[in-house]
């Protein structure tokens, strides 16, 4: 192959000549060093490259190798528990290579050549397997069986040899006859991050991803195969919100790409991910999870790749059957690489210098999220689910990249300044705040809580509504101006606020809230609410609605997020008491009436 | 074999045009010689075919196309660093402005760093007793963060941060410390307050200083923190020294960026600031931290002044995006006259909670903190409420949150700037806050904490 020149050098972009072989987005090794580029303009024999690390000493005459191969991710046994830079290239083993700093050059192979894997066999010879058949699998990690499938690529063969036990991912383990020929197959594949992997028919989403969180469920759920965003100011807890994602999500599998933000953060989730225990597998997190970390000053283009890996792999292990849940925590920092590659091709910008591509691209990356029929010949059903963060310069939501991101995602979780300055978190605006899954969802919420949850629902969401109307009187007026029954509307939407909404994600109980424990909580506070509707409407107490306030059993309605998932059967008693102590009051009330 | 070349076919604002060259690479330090013998220096921001451009640290004035000589140094602009770089004063780029000798170098580090395997990293929980109440109780900071101080012109944070750099440690450790310190585009007088201040506490010693006044080449700027942090790194990490990084003022330094950008005519993103200050300043801030099985560390304390005191503003906006938290200095507490005005409600450090607790500052500190924050974001609210409807339609518990609020800002917040509180002092204090408040609005502290610290407290 042509050896390409280089003949210009600016930041991450590099300009070769000599390149008339150049396809768009194919790998190249940029001078002796071995730095990755990829081809991201075509002119004449010129290609512009966009480079995946420091060019600091590049210099033209340099040369240009062209692999001919677009970039790729490695697929297959590894891949759980790792932690890969925005290229794939496992940072433990760079370490390991180059020491504490990221250094050029350091190659490194995404999956271990070495580790064997107890291959089981799931067909024998004879059998006839098509595209995303499963030929056998891999115990990767205890929560994690690895389905070792027939890459999209062949169509149909037939097993003329099978192996069974170890293996490295390199190891021949399946040899098939297809119409080509044979084919030699092993436990890995590779795949071009920036294609879609190929699946059989795409399904609307109807089963909501439990978070374990009480404002999405309860409120905003997003359905697994759907998408969300979570944009927000500095300091609203977008990282906050994507961790507990991360960790109490009921997906079977999560990829969590930090792209572009700190580096203690990923090193926060390297370590509390191994302690933490799955409350589906009471297995540690870890071992369902695999990381993407670009920080934000490692390499400006391979922070733009890291949504495409982590995008890639999650779609093949959406491939084996599984729900994955994909959390891209920023992908602003992901539009602003665009913006500053586009920069430095020259293209004549959009709105706010980014380029006017950023929409596209932007649909185009949440559009690879949903619920998918697999290929294969067992109709396996996945789901992908996708979360980004967005971060909104100086909170302004009119910026382009929270547009083009609302304009293709379904599920809007606004973090709202003003609320993370109250220390109320999650700081997610239940106002401004949507889901369109709503309806998707609504059936199997219907099934496994009954009708009762949709009421509850409404009715909480009412009762918010109305006290933004009625604090817009209150500052006008004065508290003074309100009815006994409207006082009590603040009153429950400050329950509903402060014992519902609001959720420590670092408290050892609160952090996660099952979906039953979800409905018993809102119960409760709906229970007061309509019990002390009952009393006032009766006008018994109208001069003394403190009274009701006080009431004892409020400190325990607001305690029962501390309830431990174990001991629901204490919120009956609760319940049990708001009936005693509403009741005792209406028959104290009842008497001063006499 | 060093090139020289005399073919300067343009030179534009910080930038020059250097054709017919061969071999150049991309950021390669430049020498430029003008005719009296005077020597600048530059880095090349692109080469293209046979022209490199080159950005001059000294500024282009009186520089002529026809005579001026360029030679390619072949390397990146490099930091020469032995262990006696401590308590020396260099400027801008790095040669020494305190008529000291050149340093003898050990070893010459590429100013750039390299960015820090997130694999490597530990992660920060040391905390660090800055003697001020208002950080130590409420921002608590801790070795390896970057926690900004964002304040505005005119309000006291160099005062501040010289506090911090004078009282700073970490409890029951005698370990080696460094105060690394750069100013960019400060003036003389704030440059020398932090000088003078460090000579009089004797903190020089362990101080390396990097000065760019205001005066000084603005492009020069660019360089000074990545100096400063490269000196912090060698220090930290090779002489296990806990290093303290100031930083200041990185507006400055952000318009300096801006000037380049702007000469290079690039596409400007909000404000005028180039679309990559996002990047940049990243490439700055993240070299805070700590490493695996090495003993240093680097503590951020970046300053910036945001213009019309607006958080918004791209520059503290993107460092509040990068940093782990920001400390909020706040002009109408500086205009009652407290001192250190640090406004406690938006201030946030996102690393206070691996920091605190039991065996690191007091198993109450962060049931107290809460409350501080809670009962003081409540007596501020009243006060609010009392400027609309008058003081008369606050209910008694509401006054009561009210005068706390003011007590806290002048008890709690305010201290001496002198005054180095330990951390019992701080919650102590937040203690005897609380007894102005009823016991049953104390909601945020457990109950054995209550027992315990409120009627000790009372009993004194």
């Amino acid at each position: 192959m042509e050896i390409g020149r280089i003949i210009r050098v600016s930041g991450p972009l590099v300009v070769a000549e000599n390149m008339p072989e150049a396809r768009m987005y194919d790998m190249v090794r940029v001078s002796e060093a071995g730095l990755l580029g990829e081809i991201i303009e075509v002119r004449g024999d010129r290609a512009s490259i966009q480079v995946y690390e420091e060019t600091a000493g590049l210099g033209p005459g340099e040369p240009v190798y062209n692999t001919g191969l677009p970039l790729s991710v490695e697929l297959g046994p590894g891949l759980i528990e790792a932690i890969f830079d925005g290229v794939q290239r496992p940072l433990d083993v760079v370490w390991k290579k180059a020491g504490d700093y990221i250094t050029r050059g350091v190659e490194a192979e995404a999956l271990d050549r070495e580790r064997r894997w107890e291959f089981v066999p799931r067909v024998k010879e004879g059998d006839v397997v098509q595209a995303g058949d499963i030929l056998g699998t891999v115990q990767e990690t205890k929560p994690v069986e690895h389905r070792i499938m027939v890459p999209p690529d062949i169509a149909e063969g037939k097993v003329v040899e099978i192996f069974q036990g170890e293996a490295t991912v390199v190891d021949t383990v399946a040899r098939l006859e297809t119409k080509e020929g044979i084919v030699e197959l092993s436990m890995m594949q590779k795949w071009p991050v920036r294609k879609g992997r190929p699946y059989k028919e795409k399904l609307g989403p109807y089963v909501p991803l439990i978070t374990g969180q009480r404002i999405l469920d309860t409120l905003f759920p997003v359905a697994k195969g759907g998408t969300a965003c979570i944009p927000g100011p500095f300091g609203s807890g977008k990282t906050v919100t994507q961790h507990q994602l991360a960790k109490w999500a009921d997906a079977e599998i999560v990829v969590y790409i930090g792209c572009g933000e700190r580096g203690n953060e990923m090193t926060d989730v390297l370590m509390e991910f191994p302690e933490l225990l799955d409350p589906q597998t009471d297995e540690p997190l870890m071992k369902r999870t695999v990381l993407i970390a670009n920080t934000s000053n490692m390499p400006v283009a391979a922070r733009e790749a890291s949504v495409y890996t982590g995008i890639t792999i999650a779609e093949y292990f959406r491939d084996m059957g599984y729900s994955v849940a994909l959390m891209a925590d920023s992908t602003s920092r992901w539009a602003e690489a665009l913006r500053e590659i586009s920069g430095r091709l020259e293209e004549m910008p959009g709105e706010e210098g980014y380029p006017a591509y950023l929409g596209s691209r932007v649909a185009e990356f949440y559009e690879r999220a949903g619920r998918t029929i697999c290929l294969g010949s067992e109709e396996r059903d996945g789901a992908l689910t996708v979360v980004g963060a967005v971060s909104p310069p100086g909170g302004d939501l009119s910026e382009p990249v929270t547009q083009a991101t609302l304009r293709v995602v379904k599920v809007f979780w606004s973090l709202d300044a003003a609320l993370a300055y109250r220390r109320h978190f999650p700081a997610i605006n239940w106002l401004l705040s949507y889901s369109l899954y709503q309806e998707n969802v609504d059936p199997y919420f219907r099934e496994m809580l009954g009708e009762k949850w949709i009421e509850m629902r409404r009715e909480a969401m009412r009762i918010l509504q109305e006290e933004a109307e009625l604090e817009e009187i209150v500052r006008l007026v004065g508290i003074d101006a309100l009815s006994p029954r409207e006082r009590l509307v603040l009153e429950t939407a400050k329950s509903i606020r402060e014992d519902f909404l609001h959720q420590n994600s670092f408290h050892d109980v609160d952090t996660y809230t099952s979906i039953e424990k979800q409905f018993r909580m809102m119960e409760l506070i709906l229970n007061f609410h309509r019990a002390a509707l009952k009393v006032v409407e009766k006008g018994e107490l109208d001069l003394d609605l403190d009274k009701l306030f006080v009431l004892p059993v409020r400190e325990r309605i607001a305690r029962a997020k501390y309830v431990a998932e174990e001991d629901l059967a204490e919120l009956d008693d609760i319940d049990e008491e708001i009936k005693v102590q509403m009741g005792a009051l209406s028959g104290e009330g009842g008497e001063e009436v006499a | 074999m060093l090139r020289e070349y005399k073919t300067v076919a343009e030179v534009a604002g910080p930038l020059m045009l250097v054709e017919n060259v061969e071999g150049v690479t991309y950021q390669e330090l430049t020498e430029i010689e003008l005719p009296g013998g005077e020597m600048r220096r530059g880095q090349v921001l692109e080469v293209s075919g046979d022209t490199a451009l080159v950005q001059v640290f000294e500024g282009a004035s009186g520089i002529n196309i026809h005579r001026a000589k360029v030679r390619f140094l072949g390397k990146g602009i490099e930091l020469p660093v032995s262990r006696d770089i401590l308590g020396r004063v260099f400027d801008g780029m790095g040669r020494p402005r305190d008529q000291g000798p050149n340093i003898i170098p050990e070893k010459r580090l590429d100013i750039n760093g390299y960015p820090i395997n997130p694999y490597a990293r530990d992660y920060p929980s040391e905390f660090i007793q800055t003697g001020v109440s208002a950080i130590d109780g409420m921002n608590t900071m801790v070795r390896g963060q970057k926690l900004p101080i964002f304040s505005g012109a005119g309000l006291p944070h160099s005062r501040l941060a010289a506090q911090i750099a004078r009282q700073a440690k970490v409890l029951g450790t005698e370990e080696k410390f460094a105060v690394v310190f750069a100013a960019m585009g400060i003036t003389f007088e704030e440059s020398e307050y932090f000088i003078s201040d460090f000579r009089r506490t004797g903190a020089i010693e362990r101080a390396v200083i990097f000065i760019n006044l205001a005066d000084d080449p603005a492009i020069e700027r660019i360089a000074t923190p990545r100096l400063a942090l490269t000196a912090a790194e060698y220090l930290a990490f090779e002489q296990e020294m806990h290093v303290l990084v100031i930083l200041t003022d990185l507006t400055n330094y952000a318009e300096a960026l801006r000037e380049i950008s702007a000469a290079r005519k690039e596409v400007p993103g909000r404000r005028g600031y180039p679309g990559y200050l996002y990047t940049d300043l990243s490439s700055i801030y993240e070299r805070a931290g700590r490493i695996k099985g090495r003993k240093g560390s680097i503590t951020q304390l970046p300053i910036l002044t945001m213009p019309e005191d607006d958080k918004t503003h791209p520059i503290p906006d993107l460092t509040g995006y990068i940093t782990e938290g920001q400390i909020i200095i706040s002009r109408d507490l500086h205009r009652k006259g407290i001192y250190p005005p640090i406004d406690v409600l938006p201030s946030l450090s996102r690393l206070k909670d691996k920091g605190i607790g039991e065996g690191k500052t007091r198993e109450d500190h962060a049931d107290t903190m809460n409350q501080l924050y809670a009962a003081y974001a409540r007596g501020k609210e009243a006060k609010e409420l009392a400027a609309i409807l008058g003081e008369a339609a606050l209910t008694d518990i509401d006054k009561r949150f009210s005068q706390f609020s003011d007590e806290f800002e002048y008890r709690y917040v305010a201290q001496g700037e002198e005054q180095d509180r330990t951390i019992e002092e701080t919650l102590d204090l937040g203690w005897e806050l609380f007894k102005l408040l009823p016991r049953a609005e104390l909601k945020r502290i457990r109950d054995e904490y209550l027992e315990k610290y409120l009627t000790s407290a009372g009993e004194d």
